[in-house]
């Protein structure tokens, strides 16, 4: 069969035979360790300058950025941003644990359904599992406690994101999503975000707003006491 | 697709009074190579990062039987399904096969260059499922039915009355009186237009910048969030990935991401880059219930252990051709057919064959530029000087071109005789490759095989197993 035609021609070409259980072992060693690589030491800084960093990237690529002292300020901060950008307050949100608890009957003017995005939904509200600051770049996991659609769907996205979890490299993030994650399988889909949508094949020009959001904006909660001075 | 690489130099000397060509020739050729400096300036360890690229792949190279067998057990852990695909023709099929099977009757598709490769969309086309190309670039050259010029900006080559005028030739249903007036407008229609594609499409076709044996993920990169779109709202997601795209961990994977934004489009980071793995598990609210991984090899294995491996490590960034005064003068379709620039001229000729390929390695000032911007360091003018050395022992001259020509439109006249030789022509190949699975010598084409092995024919011929295919699709 063509599997064994495949494996059979690129073995004739290194000379040898399936693998000798010694290196297949030392191979599936290496797979378990997944050993790093070089990290750029723009991942290595202090953590006040690591979120720092995040932020500059973030809006460098296009991203606008909210930051608030706690969690019990996000409503607010999300009611703001649409009410500065005329945008109409009806939101489809991830059914994430912590979106749910906030305090959203303090925000009348939000109208909010749970659950993914459909064609029709115009804003989404997402849960931020964790912020790479060495390219300003959010990593959203898919699952039932944040959809997938809700990264593509909606002209604008907003993710909600906590400064404790911005890690320096995305060999971090994969560490927390492998002690997190379940049963050492990753979900069916894993997103690196940075910035909204975006094309260059009209004559090399930058026109934001291709197939997926024309806004992406970061409600981001400064939680980490190392992060202050 | 059609190959015109053999006529090279006309189709240079056209490009070469192409008005259009040379003025996004002129934009592109300086833009890309500004953006790619200032994004390496920006990191210190980038030559570093070079290095490890390099040797990243080398290792999974090395051990490539080892790590496609370990991918393929994890996507099928996953709940995926790997289709192991020797020929373009198996790969062909494959997809054809799944979209079949799902009912389907249009299908998205995010850029992919094994797509083009394959060339698939011909092929659905004419069995019944309509591609639709969603990247940008790609969906205007479907319109124009033209081949990409460029392996990531497809459609470079095209200014902005050409988008006009194929928009209004194809969109007939829009307004005939309504104002392009910038860039904006031409990408608010293609949305508005591609957005009713993906959420009715069946199937959703991607490449994959990269696979991960550790955890059976496909991995792709895009700016426009088509090829999410396409790899997340239909109900089956066929990814078509060759053979060389697998690297062992998501630490490998990573490494090689911080070189391939950089010397592509000099960004930091693409906007979007997915890692998929498997169908939609039970409790997902989104995301395709089908997962399928077409993995081709038309002619890489055969590359494995030759001069020509180090080849099998490009990650398309693109950076070659970027960089190269020849490709900036005659641009991208003059290499006549999917892989053009300096990773195009040593890639062809291994793929289709340097009788089809033989003058591009010769399409080349030998600068080395390409070289010293490649992100894993392939050493593309020593290739390219290979390829002419081979060509050169091989005294590919016209005359044994001319002959060998007649001989096979001889055949190609008459069917009934070209069935019957390539059938007998099998039949021995087969056994004489058994031994060793790969033929040395090959009776008429002594001047191909000094260069390379020919895969050994299953002792059968394309007819036969198509009809016998045919046969069980009538039986059940
Ligand atoms: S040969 Fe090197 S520079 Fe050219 S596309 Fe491949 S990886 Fe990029």
């Amino acid at each position: 069969m063509s599997r064994d035609a495949i494996l059979g021609g690129i073995r004739r070409g290194l000379r040898r035979g399936p693998l000798p259980e010694d290196q297949a072992m030392a191979l599936r060693a290496r797979l378990a360790a997944h050993p790093r690589h070089l990290l750029p030491a723009r991942t290595r800084l202090p953590r006040p300058a690591l979120i720092e960093q995040f932020a500059g990237y973030l809006q460098r690529e296009f991203a606008t950025l909210a930051r608030v002292t706690a969690a019990g300020d996000v409503p607010g901060a999300v009611a703001d941003y649409l009410a500065a950008e005329n945008l109409a307050p009806v939101l489809v949100m991830a059914p994430h644990p912590a979106l749910r608890a906030l305090a959203w009957s303090q925000q009348p003017r939000l109208t909010i359904r749970e659950g993914r995005a459909e064609a029709t939904d115009v804003i989404g509200l997402q849960h931020g599992y964790a912020g790479v600051a060495e390219t300003g770049t959010l990593m959203l996991p898919g699952g039932p406690e944040r959809p997938t659609t809700l990264n593509l769907l909606c002209e604008t996205e907003i993710v909600v994101l906590r400064a404790s979890r911005i890690v320096g490299a995305y060999e971090e993030a994969w560490d927390l999503l492998r002690a997190e994650g379940g049963g050492g399988m990753l979900p069916r889909n894993v997103m690196f975000v940075t910035g909204p949508s975006r094309s260059a094949d009209i004559e090399s020009v930058l026109e934001l707003g291709a197939h997926g959001p024309r806004r992406l904006h970061v409600v981001l909660i400064e939680d980490d006491p190392a992060a202050r001075d | 697709m059609h190959v015109t690489s053999p006529q090279f130099k006309q189709n240079a000397d056209r490009a070469m009074a192409d008005v259009g060509l040379q003025t996004a020739l002129a934009r592109t050729q300086a833009g890309f190579p500004a953006r790619r400096a200032a994004a390496v300036a920006a990191l210190p360890e980038f030559e570093a990062l070079r290095e490890a690229g390099k040797q990243i792949k080398d290792h999974s190279l090395a051990h490539l039987d080892f790590y496609l067998d370990t991918f393929a057990a994890n996507v099928e852990r996953a709940g995926g399904r790997i289709h192991w695909c020797a020929t373009a023709e198996a790969a062909r099929d494959a997809a054809l096969a799944i979209c079949q099977e799902a009912g389907a009757r249009t299908a998205t598709k995010g850029k992919s260059m094994i797509s083009e490769e394959i060339g698939l969309n011909d092929f659905l086309a004419a069995n019944g499922v309509t591609p639709v190309e969603t990247d940008l670039g790609e969906y205007i050259l479907q319109l124009r039915h033209e081949p990409p010029s460029h392996i990531i900006a497809p459609a470079f080559h095209l200014n902005r009355a050409d988008w006009e005028a194929s928009f209004r030739a194809a969109h007939r249903d829009l307004p005939a009186d309504r104002v392009f007036s910038e860039r904006r407008d031409i990408l608010a229609e293609a949305r508005a237009r591609l957005r009713a594609q993906f959420l009715a499409a069946d199937v959703g076709i991607t490449g994959a910048n990269f696979l991960v044996a550790e955890t059976g993920s496909s991995v792709l990169v895009t700016n426009e969030g088509n090829g999410d779109l396409t790899q997340t709202l239909p109900r089956v997601h066929i990814v078509l990935a060759s053979i060389e795209k697998v690297v062992p961990t998501l630490e490998d994977a990573t490494t090689l991401l911080r070189l391939l934004a950089r010397s592509a489009t000099g960004q930091d980071a693409s906007v979007y880059t997915t890692f998929s793995t498997g169908a939609r598990r039970p409790a997902d609210p989104d995301g395709p219930a089908a997962y399928h991984v077409v993995l081709l090899d038309n002619g890489r294995s055969a590359m494995v252990g030759t001069e020509f491996q180090d080849m099998l490590r490009c990650i398309r960034c693109a950076a070659c051709m970027n960089h190269c005064p020849v490709y900036g003068t005659v641009g991208g379709h003059s290499y006549g057919w999917v892989y053009p620039g300096p990773m195009g001229s040593v890639l062809t000729p291994s793929l289709i064959g340097v009788d089809q390929a033989g003058q591009l390695p010769n399409a080349s000032t030998f600068c080395g530029k390409c070289e010293s911007v490649c992100p894993v360091k392939i050493p593309l003018p020593n290739l390219m000087r290979h390829w002419r050395e081979r060509e050169f022992e091989r005294h590919l001259t016209p005359a044994t071109l001319r002959r060998n020509l007649a001989l096979w439109a001889w055949f190609a006249r008459r069917p009934a005789a070209y069935r019957l030789a390539t059938r007998a022509g099998a039949a021995v190949l087969g056994i004489l490759g058994r031994r060793r699975g790969r033929l040395a010598y090959l009776p008429l084409a002594g001047g191909w095989t000094e260069g390379r092995d020919l895969p050994a024919p299953e002792g059968d011929t394309f007819f036969a197993r198509h009809a016998r295919a045919e046969r069980q699709r009538v039986g059940g």
